[in-house]
């Protein structure tokens, strides 16, 4: 389904960044590369459907300066490679030409202005090849004299194509035009007659161009034709044309199959011919001319005799009595794939005729040359010349058209002249030219792809002049098409080549951005030598229409979850509002489909999890709810539910509980749709097996995240290991190192992820490459200087005001004139001015020119917000020597030019009182200083387990000093208690490595049996006191990182604790190192899952307990085969890659039953097993197992964090993890500056993802580390100690830690602003109850100034 | 990386891919003194996410 309609012009959204357009090029359009002259067919069809007639021609006069002629007699191999036929018909592309030409003046047509070269060049024949060699040495600067030899211009145009196809009045309009361009054209001047080419050389002509056709008929050389009443079709029509024949009486038969055998035939019945007869000796499909044009012969009353070949003309007394013929039959296609004639014996038979007109063919006469200069010609009679550049055996002598080419088409004279043009002048400008054809590049086909639902529209028809009224003259045949026909023809077009080359974008930006040049743009390899390599190229989402259960490609209701999410986007196709794409109306129901695309290996290969589904899924659900209504019912049919990161548990409950969205665990069967109103029946089996029907709206498929090709490509370019499922192989302890010294991976092409954790990679990621570029740090990047700030304390506001026209998005509403010229009245003002883009570059400059002449010390820029362009005009300011809090903005296009776009006038008085108030405010603001605060760029890391250690190396190895400190004995935490990871890999042995490495590196302090005692301080420069065995230890140092990890739960259920057969994880873990006969003695195992996890009071998904449990199943199986193992759950959420144990789990003949909270397991100790007793949700009823082994996957709990978080002022969730400052975007930092959060203090997590985030919080703590000061903002809070009663409701408030309650002497408790930690957002000055707190740069005298003004 | 090569290393990186991973792994390099090459093939930084409508746990616009 395609929800874009998106232009070869497009920016991706509207807030993109870089936020420029971009043209999207593809290959050239086929019709262009079937055209002999190369038209710009899609250019021009386009400008037809906008109605832009004249910028149509002046994209067809770039190539052809015969619009109106070729738009009527081209016999246009463009339609015959139209892409358009794909679809239903061609596009009717030479009628469009036609109407352009029709419906524009020429003469309106700017001729370009070019330099005059000076050098004469001469045209020998005024016919298409002549015109087309003068036109384009013209635009060249040359100046052309055209000389013909008949009475008039235009060639074989003129005196070969009949009037009733090309009215005489458009070939006039057309070469008159031409003069326009400085053509010279001289009539009636024959050549080697009148005048000889070395004359005209002699008289200046520094090439000679010849193109003087081909005029002289063939013989049919057959008995007869010598008698009277027997012409040539060529010299036929000249004589009608000149008007020595008038009139034909009698029967006329003519010989041919070609365009001029129907001129011929329809000319002779103008002339009043009783019977007009065509001979021809192949069938119709053979014919040349277009099947239009013999249909309308036809309609005249033409008669065709197909298969008929003459033998001889009969005559009495010299003249013509008619002719002998026999018929044909055609021989199969020889090699060259042409079908022979061959004579039927016996067939002979008499056409009685007073006319014969052979129009089998005609060669140029080229006598006129004369015998001098020595002219190659070759055997068929025809000029020889280089076929690249026409330059005949002498070189000052080029030709083309029909005297090189023998009878050819218009389109293709117009082709010889064009190139012979561009020869020539290369010629007279002294170029050595080619000698050789010179090949075209391949012609591409990655054009625009035809959508499956494009729908079939008829070519147009054109009018044609009735039959009866066409034979008493010379009437043109084909009427000009309507408009409106004409412009629904040229709609038709599916733009094939991307962008049309119409270049009306160069006309429309203002700022030049746009260029011929910019258009001729093309790609480029370059070679950029880096240090490291960071591959995060991301995923595609998985493309469902390969798959025929779905009906993805079938019915337009099916869509995927990505299409689903711009439906639901206030930026998307419906503008947010909820609807289907059949009709557009408002879906009731809609269903999703979870696992399309991932957990499948019958029909995509994707054994694997793609992790984000049920979570994405559940969230359109709920957002869908939230557009539509509570009424829309949303229903997930789902495997298991897989909701396992951080506070995704909750919104599940939410979205089921609340939102009343519907859950059901079941099995697509079919979908099938009713075609009348495009619902969906759906057919599934849900867990029992039952097979259910419903209907829905809507179906929304969760497709999988995968690697596409070209990244697979990449890949092996790059030379790094992907694993079976495309996705970079990395190692559980290295999460983001790929098999490639120094290239990292992060994000969904390492494995499927969701937001949160592919932040993390990415910082994990610059982590490793900073540690191994260290040396290098602060080489290649440069530090901005500025020159030193002006003193304006005593000066009088000198403010200048720039007002932006913004091109046309605030011009175009706003009278921006008007606003500047009100701007000089208001008062302090002293200099304006209205800019098309204040933002340029170029206005960049002129501003700072302007600040410094004209001495301004405040500046107003009334254009767009401050949001995104305020820093820009900060630093220009701070460029020209001012402080940057000097300057103010007016939001004159939000506020003015976009939301009253219907109303200008109030628009423009709106933005005279903003620009009024940001002038009043001007005249008040200050400079600010931005102190620094040096940074000491040690770390603290609290917690020694693995993220501690991670982090802790992270930064040493980027070279910053790290106390690690660690409340128990040993480093390593829990991971001391695991076996191995997912993967595989034996945790001890890589533990001990890292413990070594921490212990060992010269920059890590380790602090065991050390305790966090207090800290003070703020980013940059923390001083915090640590308790190791009663004596306390001061540590300074500018950031911390929090790592202090979780623990498993001590379960209350389920005979913990009463039976010595009942484990936790890490008993079990414990009981397999030892090879307890616990372990290998079990006969039946249980394991049971979400112990004290997913409970109402602890409604979280501990993470890796799923996996913990398949992975030790298999290795109870490994120990001893015949166990039987039984796992006891809820969901299975082995997501992603791990969902692979799953599957070998189940292989194995471990058995998964599912039970419901509502039905946990019950458990019986008994002397020779635990009975355990649960309720099969397939079967619908209980099973008893006595099993001699019981593990519960206990939940993961948080640490007691509450004194931590008191003493560094970080917030704890509900359930005691640490809470990051952003889920998405800052899932490592605090809202607290200069403190980081990693492992599973965080949430449960992994080995590999707990290390990843280590990573990242340590790339994190040494951005702030690697600074050698911090500069703080100006803009921030204050308080007035005098005012300040220390109530400190403001420290309550304050989202930074920033302020604080300190004695001052006298005994007397203020509020403090520590403005390091400062945002300046000003809550505290709104909690203030007695004005002490308030905001620099927007103090109440300032602010209230702005409200006089908007109220005067 | 051995400690010879450490010696002779250039200080910029290049991303590949300017997604939400890649805009983050870039500010961090960038923010730290290092040069960064941001690669990316469509006209636009952002990435998937920018088509996203609202981002859960908090239903923020994905913008």
């Amino acid at each position: 389904m395609e929800l874009a309609n998106r232009k070869a012009t497009y920016k991706p959204y509207a807030q993109a960044i870089p936020g420029a357009f971009a043209i999207e090029k593809l290959d050239k359009a086929p019709c262009r590369m079937a055209c002999p002259a190369n038209l710009n067919v899609q250019g021009y069809v386009q400008m037809v459907k906008a109605g832009k007639y004249r910028e149509a021609i002046e994209i067809i006069m770039r190539d052809l300066p015969l619009p109106g002629i070729l738009g009527r007699v081209c016999p246009h191999p463009c339609e015959k490679s139209c892409r358009r036929l794909e679809v239903d018909e061609a596009i009717s592309i030479r009628e469009l030409k036609r109407v352009a030409a029709d419906q524009t003046d020429l003469s309106e047509i700017p001729v370009p202005d070019v330099e005059p070269k000076g050098d004469k060049v001469a045209i020998v024949g005024s016919g298409p090849a002549g015109l087309s060699a003068a036109y384009f040495l013209a635009l060249q600067g040359y100046k052309v004299s055209v000389y013909e030899s008949m009475p008039e211009a235009g060639g074989m145009m003129r005196y070969g194509i009949p009037e009733h196809r090309l009215p005489r009045s458009v070939i006039d309009r057309e070469i008159e035009n031409l003069k326009r361009y400085g053509i010279e054209i001289h009539t009636g001047t024959a050549i080697g007659k009148d005048i000889t080419l070395e004359e005209l050389r002699d008289h200046g002509a520094k090439a000679i161009f010849l193109g003087s056709g081909a005029w002289k008929g063939l013989k049919l050389r057959i008995q007869g034709e010598e008698a009277e009443g027997v012409y040539d079709v060529t010299s036929f029509l000249r004589n009608v044309h000149l008007g020595i024949l008038k009139k034909l009486q009698g029967r006329a038969v003519i010989i041919g199959g070609g365009h001029s055998a129907l001129d011929g035939a329809r000319v002779a019945l103008r002339l009043g011919a009783d019977e007009v007869h065509i001979i021809y000796r192949r069938s119709l499909s053979e014919m040349l001319a277009e099947p239009e044009e013999i249909e309308e012969a036809q309609n005249e009353r033409v008669k065709i005799h197909f298969l008929v070949a003459p033998l001889k003309i009969s005559g009495e007394n010299g003249k013509v009595t008619g002719i002998e013929c026999i018929r044909t039959r055609l021989t199969d296609p020889d090699t060259t794939g042409r079908r022979k004639p061959v004579p039927v014996e016996g067939s002979e038979f008499f056409i009685e005729a007073e006319h014969i007109i052979p129009a089998i063919g005609q060669e140029p006469d080229l006598d006129f040359l004369g015998k001098d200069l020595n002219l190659g010609v070759s055997k068929w009679n025809l000029l020889t010349v280089n076929p690249e550049t026409l330059q005949t055996s002498v070189p000052w002598i080029f030709a083309g058209g029909d005297a090189v080419t023998g009878p050819a088409t218009v389109i293709e004279a117009v082709d010889a002249g064009k190139k012979a043009a561009r020869y020539i002048g290369k010629f007279l400008q002294g170029e050595t030219l080619p000698t050789e054809w010179q090949e075209e590049p391949p012609i591409g086909t990655n054009w625009v792809e035809i959508r499956d639902d494009e729908p079939t529209l008829h070519r147009m028809k054109a009018p044609t002049l009735p039959v009866e009224k066409r034979l008493f003259g010379f009437d043109e045949v084909n009427l000009l098409a309507d408009e409106d026909t004409a412009r629904a023809e040229a709609a038709r077009c599916l733009n094939c080549g991307g962008c049309c080359e119409c270049y009306e974008c160069v006309k429309a930006c203002k700022a030049h951005a746009v260029t011929l040049e910019t258009h001729q743009q093309e790609e480029q390899l370059l070679t950029i030598p880096v240090g490291s390599v960071i591959l995060a190229p991301g995923f595609a989402p998985f493309d469902p229409s390969r798959f025929d259960t779905y009906q993805y490609a079938a019915f337009p209701n099916v869509v995927t979850s990505m299409e689903f999410e711009r439906i639901l986007s206030a930026t998307g196709p419906f503008q947010g509002h909820l609807s289907r794409p059949s009709d557009h109306q408002a879906p009731a129901k809609i269903a999703f489909f979870q696992c399309v695309g991932s957990r499948d290996i019958n029909q995509c290969d994707h054994a694997y999890c793609s992790s984000v589904c049920c979570m994405y899924a559940i969230k359109e659900a709920v957002i869908a709810k939230e557009h539509a209504g509570a009424d829309l019912d949303t229903a997930i049919f789902f495997m298991d539910m897989r909701t396992h990161g951080k506070d995704f548990d909750r919104y599940y409950n939410r979205a089921k509980d609340e939102a009343g969205v519907r859950f059901l665990r079941s099995r697509i069967h079919t979908i099938d749709e009713n075609p009348e109103t495009h619902d969906l029946i759906f057919r599934y089996a849900d867990e029992k097996g039952d097979l259910k029907t419903e209907t829905f709206d809507m179906i929304v498929l969760s497709v999988g995240l995968e690697t596409p090709e070209f990244l697979v490509k990449m890949a092996d370019r790059l030379n790094i290991e992907l694993d079976a499922d495309h996705f970079v192989k990395t190692g559980n302890f290295r999460p983001v190192a790929t098999s490639r010294d120094g290239i990292y991976v992060c994000g969904a092409f390492q494995e499927p992820k969701d937001i949160p954790y592919s932040v993390m990679e990415s910082s994990a990621a610059a982590c490793e490459a900073k540690g191994d570029l260290m040396a290098a740090r602060g080489t290649l990047v440069q530090e901005k200087t500025y020159p030193k700030e002006r003193d304006v304390s005593s000066e009088e506001p000198r403010i200048g005001v720039f007002v932006c026209n913004c091109g046309t998005n605030i011009g175009g509403i706003v009278n921006v004139p008007k606003v500047a010229e009100y701007a000089r009245t208001l008062p302090g003002v002293t200099y304006v001015e209205d800019n098309l883009f204040t933002c340029s570059q170029d206005t960049q400059d002129k501003i700072r020119e302007v600040i410094e002449r004209e001495g301004l010390n405040r500046v107003v820029v009334a254009a767009c917000t401050p949001r995104t362009h305020e820093p820009l005009f900060q630093e220009t300011l701070r460029d020209a020597g001012l402080n940057k809090y000097l300057f103010e903005m007016a939001n004159i296009r939000n506020q003015c030019s976009w939301v009253h776009s219907k109303e200008k006038e109030e628009a423009t008085e709106k933005s005279m009182d903003l620009v009024r108030m940001a002038v009043a405010r001007a005249q008040l603001i200050q400079p600010l200083p931005q102190p620094t605060i040096s940074v000491d760029n040690k770390a603290l890391v609290i917690g020694g387990g693995i993220a501690g250690m991670t982090a802790a190396l992270g930064l040493a190895d980027q070279g910053y000093r790290a106390y690690l400190v660690e409340q128990s004995k040993e480093l390593g935490g829990n991971a001391l208690k695991l076996i191995d990871t997912w993967q595989g890999e034996d945790i001890t042995e890589h533990v001990g490595q890292m413990v070594k490495r921490v212990t060992e590196h010269a920059l890590i302090d380790v602090y065991t049996e050390s305790s966090i005692k207090s800290s003070d301080g703020f980013v940059g420069n923390f001083e915090t006191t640590i308790s190791k065995n009663g004596s306390d230890i001061s540590l300074k140092h500018g950031a911390v990182v929090v790592a202090v990890g979780a623990e498993e739960l001590r379960p209350t259920e389920y005979l913990y604790g009463q039976d010595g057969r009942v484990l936790t994880h890490l008993e079990l873990d414990a009981a397999i190192k030892a090879e307890s006969p616990k372990v290998s003695g079990a006969k039946t195992a249980v394991f049971i899952q979400c112990v004290g996890s997913r409970e109402p009071d602890r409604p979280y998904c501990s993470k890796v307990c799923c996996t913990h449990t398949v992975k030790s199943a298999l290795q109870l199986k490994r120990i001893n085969p015949d166990t039987d193992v039984y796992v006891l759950y809820r969901d299975i959420r082995t997501y992603g890659q791990r969902e692979a144990l799953y599957r070998e789990a189940r292989r194995q003949g471990v058995i998964f039953v599912r039970y419901s909270l509502e039905q946990k397991p019950v458990l019986e100790k008994g002397t020779d097993a635990v009975s355990v007793t649960v309720r099969d949700h397939i079967l619908g009823r209980d099973i008893l197992i006595n099993a001699d082994l019981v593990v519960l996957a206990s939940a993961i709990v948080s640490r007691d964090n509450g004194a931590l978080s008191q003493m560094f002022k970080l917030s704890l969730n509900q359930d005691g993890f640490f809470m990051e400052a952003h889920a998405k975007l800052r899932p490592v930092e605090f809202a607290t500056e200069g403190i980081f959060l990693a492992g599973m203090a965080h949430y449960p997590k992994p080995i590999e993802e707990s290390i990843a985030q280590a990573k990242a919080a340590a790339s994190r703590a040494s951005v702030v580390l690697s600074k050698e000061y911090i500069t703080v903002e100006g803009a921030v809070s204050h308080v007035n100690e005098v005012l300040c009663r220390g109530c400190g409701k403001c420290v309550d408030v304050c989202p930074f830690s920033a302020v604080s309650l300190v004695e001052r002497e006298g005994g007397k408790t203020v509020a403090f602003v520590q403005a390091a930690l400062c945002k300046g957002c000003g809550s505290c000055a709104v909690a203030c109850p007695t004005g002490a707190a308030s905001i620099f740069h927007y103090d109440d005298q300032e602010v209230l100034r702005m409200v006089e003004a908007a109220l005067n | 990386m051995t400690a010879e090569n450490a010696q002779n290393v250039r200080g910029s990186v290049m991303v590949v891919g300017g997604g939400i991973a890649g805009m983050q792994a870039s500010l961090d390099l960038a923010d730290s003194g290092f040069f960064v090459h941001l690669v990316e093939k469509t006209p636009a930084i952002g990435g998937v996410m920018s088509q996203l409508d609202k981002t859960f746990p908090t239903n923020d616009c994905a913008m």
